[in-house]
């Protein structure tokens, strides 16, 4: 083969290889995204979507209920307009409070109660307080819950 | 009064950093060899000003002056001593001094190393070198003053982040920057090459060295990081495809690909345009890691007090890097040429193979963390792309790359024999096929995935061990002394570190199916079981730290009824910060697995939540990330390098100047 077939050939192997790679890349993308809801979105949802997702706001005072016998805990995410009950099912992050920021991620059951197979408060590592924020701004309620921090 | 020194010794050092970015250049292109010269001392002097910038500093907090803002919130009275000395780098401005200094102590190793390197080229490198120093420091002294003063001082400072205090906090910050900064080397060295229009095999066998000792620190951070993140997060994950850790990951992905094209580069001549690009991006996905971590686009351990004029100076940083270096390359690259030709199945293909996969999957880490954070910046939607996303991206691409690691060493440089490879490995490749089959099928739960990947571990295993044997049967007749000689350090370090990368993968595909992770509730007598270990509470108490409170439990781990050990897990709560508990795992380790403990919140009267984790082979992790990083010093320490640059000064004519001489050489 001549040099300059030769790197076309090459140019095409690796123009088909980024081709695979970003097709690989947009699939994840589909299939694994997380979308972020508020729960007065959530309320507001005919149909639960089947998939994953996450909503967050701030974990409404008074609402958190743990069973003495086992590892469940219950508790309502509120943006201060709508709130959302949630059930859980291990150890709760250390800074999860009461009024305090909070990001759940899982699915909605027929029984209209969220079911988190993940949940997240500052200090963990992929927390975003933002989230929680935003749920209050989508409601309507532009406040600086910087400051509860 | 002495933290005023400091500020002024930081000063000084930015003007000198300015000097060292221009003398030199000049002297370069004017061919004035006292100009030239300047580099070196000017390299030095900023060292040394930088580190008595660092020592007022590091004094400030071993005596508590809390006067300076800097102290007072990230240290307090009650602190460790030890801690307080490590205490410089645990918040944003401190750490940037540090991050400085390091730079200032790579352009000193440059200096002295570089004694047989052509003048121009030294200068070069050493304005290059200046140039970012002078970004760095500037973003110090402008935006992030670690000596800002404090008036009134408070009685104490606010305190050291429990999460920081830690001996895996104290080294993984330098590991990383020696990492991070070693890349500016390889950047300069690039950059130098560039500008004096030097791209050749020389210029590849110079910058190898620095670039693999970059490499390994790097391969200890991250790792050190994962370590830390481990055992200290309390949670028991050791990677959590987390912005900041991505951050880290990205420029190692493209460092490990700009190592193997060096290769190709020093050996052949090849890919040397693609080299000097892929020198770029590596150094501009350091930025880039900068401005994600302290930019405070993001939340999490790493994020300091936030700022947007931090972010926007590092965006600008970034802006400039990229500009300046992409317009030198179009300008220059061109007239590079091509190296030596290769056929298509040679170590060269194979290494493009690799290195293609490599850069793809650094593009999809970049994807998968950018993308999220962009969409959100323009308040489009708000969405998050976790491990799933990763996984699914990552395997795939690492599947092939893998295949490859074991064999490209086995296949000859410009022209490979298929028959060959296939006589040489078809045994290894039968045995790696049935021993991933077979182990899974040893641990109990057979897994495809797990399957493939331990295979491939094993793959790259037996195909470095048969590598080094017939190295080493081809001397037979010179004894055992001629035997080991025949494995040069550059040789066996490069199977260490790929053999590392075995045992890496050996360990994630391990816990990654056969870990086990229980939350349970268990009252003191009572007993939960992980796997075959059964973990009994056996008591909580109260228990005092140098600078907390802790709740201490003590469970008894057994395992067909013998005792196997007590663990002891804490629920601290730091006097600095009352209501936010830490927690402290506790862990069992073993060559074949850990068993982790962590101590949750208590339940009911005397009862409590607590999470039990056995993971297997994690000890592996640790050691194949240490081993990576050993076979690259091993290699860097290569006699090669040091009769190159020897050889060097006495004639350049020896070493091949162009791709061209490298073939007729070769053929």
């Amino acid at each position: 083969m001549k040099k300059r077939q030769k790197r076309l050939a090459l140019v095409l192997g690796v123009v088909a290889g980024l081709s695979v790679a970003t097709a690989l890349v947009l699939n994840a993308f589909r299939d694994t995204m997380v979308f972020f809801v508020t729960p007065s979105e959530v309320m507001a949802m005919s149909d639960m979507p089947e998939r994953k997702f996450r909503i967050g706001g701030l974990v409404e005072d008074g609402s958190v209920e743990r069973d003495q016998e086992s590892t469940n805990v219950m508790f309502r995410v509120t943006d201060t307009a709508k709130s959302v009950t949630v059930t859980y099912e291990g150890i709760l992050p250390n800074l999860f409070r009461e009024g305090q920021g909070v990001v759940a991620e899982g699915h909605i059951d027929s029984d209209g109660v969220f079911r988190a197979d993940k949940v997240l408060a500052r200090h963990d590592e992929e927390y975003m307080p933002a989230e929680a924020q935003e749920a209050i701004e989508r409601a309507g309620h532009p406040t600086d819950i910087d400051k509860g921090y | 009064m002495i933290a005023e020194l400091g500020n002024f010794a930081l000063i000084l050092a930015l003007c000198l950093a300015a000097t060292q970015a221009v003398l030199p250049l000049v002297g370069a292109g004017i061919g004035n060899e006292r100009l030239m010269r300047t580099g070196r001392s000017l390299a030095v002097g900023q060292f040394v000003f930088l580190v008595a910038s660092y020592a007022a500093l590091t004094w400030a907090f071993v005596v508590s002056d809390f006067s300076v803002e800097y102290v007072a919130l990230n240290s307090n009275v009650a602190l460790p001593t030890h801690y307080k000395v490590t205490a410089v780098w645990g918040g944003h401005e401190g750490s940037l001094l540090l991050w400085v200094m390091v730079l200032a102590a790579w352009s000193v190793a440059v200096a002295i190393f570089s004694k047989p390197l052509p003048r121009e080229m030294v200068a070069r490198v050493l304005a290059v070198l200046g140039m970012v120093s002078v970004g760095f420091l500037a973003f110090t002294v402008l935006t992030s003053n670690p000596f800002d003063r404090l008036i009134p001082a408070p009685a104490d400072g606010v305190d050291l982040n429990p999460l920081l205090q830690d001996p895996g906090m104290i080294i993984h910050p330098p590991l990383l920057y020696m990492g991070y900064v070693g890349m500016a080397v390889v950047f300069a060295f690039a950059m130098a090459a560039l500008i004096g229009g030097r791209l050749d095999a020389a210029w590849a066998r110079w910058s190898r060295p620095w670039t693999t000792v970059a490499w390994c620190f790097l391969t200890l951070g991250v790792g050190v990081g994962s370590w830390w993140a481990y055992y200290e997060l309390g949670w028991g994950g050791w990677w959590f495809w987390d912005p900041v850790e991505n951050a880290s990951f990205m420029p190692w992905l493209a460092a490990t690909a700009l190592l193997h094209c060096l290769a190709v580069t020093e050996k052949r001549g090849g890919f040397k345009v693609w080299t000097v690009m892929l020198a770029i991006v590596t150094f501009a996905l350091t930025i880039l890691g900068a401005f994600i971590v302290r930019s405070g686009v993001i939340t999490s351990v790493h994020a300091f007090a936030t700022d947007p004029d931090r972010g926007v100076f590092l965006l600008a940083m970034l802006g400039a890097t990229l500009l300046g270096s992409l317009a030198l390359y179009a300008w220059r690259a061109p007239k590079v040429g091509l190296g030596g030709g290769f056929g298509w199945y040679s170590r060269e293909s194979l290494l493009l193979g690799n290195n293609v996969l490599l850069v793809v999957s650094c593009a999809a880490v970049f994807i998968g963390t950018l993308y999220p954070l962009a969409l959100d910046a323009f308040s489009l939607s708000k969405i998050s792309v976790g491990p799933p996303f990763f996984d699914a991206v990552f395997m795939p691409l690492m599947m092939p790359m893998l295949f490859l690691v074991g064999m490209a060493p086995r296949v000859a440089w410009k022209q490979g024999n298929p028959q060959e490879t296939y006589r040489e490995l078809r045994w290894v490749f039968v045995v790696s096929v049935l021993l991933g089959i077979a182990w899974p099928l040893a641990m109990g739960a057979w897994n495809p995935l797990t399957a493939l990947g331990l295979g491939l571990a094993i793959w790259i295993l037996l195909t470095a061990a048969t590598d080094l044997r017939n190295r080493m049967m081809r001397r037979r007749s010179q004894g055992l002394g001629g035997m080991l000689r025949a494995l040069r350090p550059s040789f066996l370090g490069m199977h260490l570190a790929h053999a590392g990368l075995a045992l890496v993968v050996i360990a994630i595909s391990m816990v990654n199916t056969y870990e086990i992770e229980r939350d349970v509730r268990l009252a003191p007598g009572e007993t939960a079981t992980a796997g075959k270990y059964a973990f009994t509470l056996a008591s909580v108490s109260k228990v005092r730290g140098p600078n907390f409170d802790a709740d201490q439990a003590s469970i008894v781990v057994t395992r067909n009824g013998t005792q196997v050990t007590t663990l002891t897990p804490q629920r601290r709560d730091y006097d600095s910060q009352t209501g936010m508990p830490m927690t402290q795992a506790s862990l069992h380790r073993r060559p074949s697995r850990d068993l982790y403990v962590s101590l949750g919140e208590p339940v009911g009267s005397d009862a409590w939540l607590v999470r039990l984790y056995y993971k297997p082979y994690m000890f592996w992790m640790w050691t194949g990330g240490l081993l990576m990083a050993f076979g690259g010093f091993l290699a860097a320490a290569d006699r090669r390098y040091r009769l190159a640059r020897d050889r060097s000064t006495v004639s350049q004519t020896d070493i091949p100047i162009s791709g061209r001489d490298v073939r007729q050489e070769v053929s």
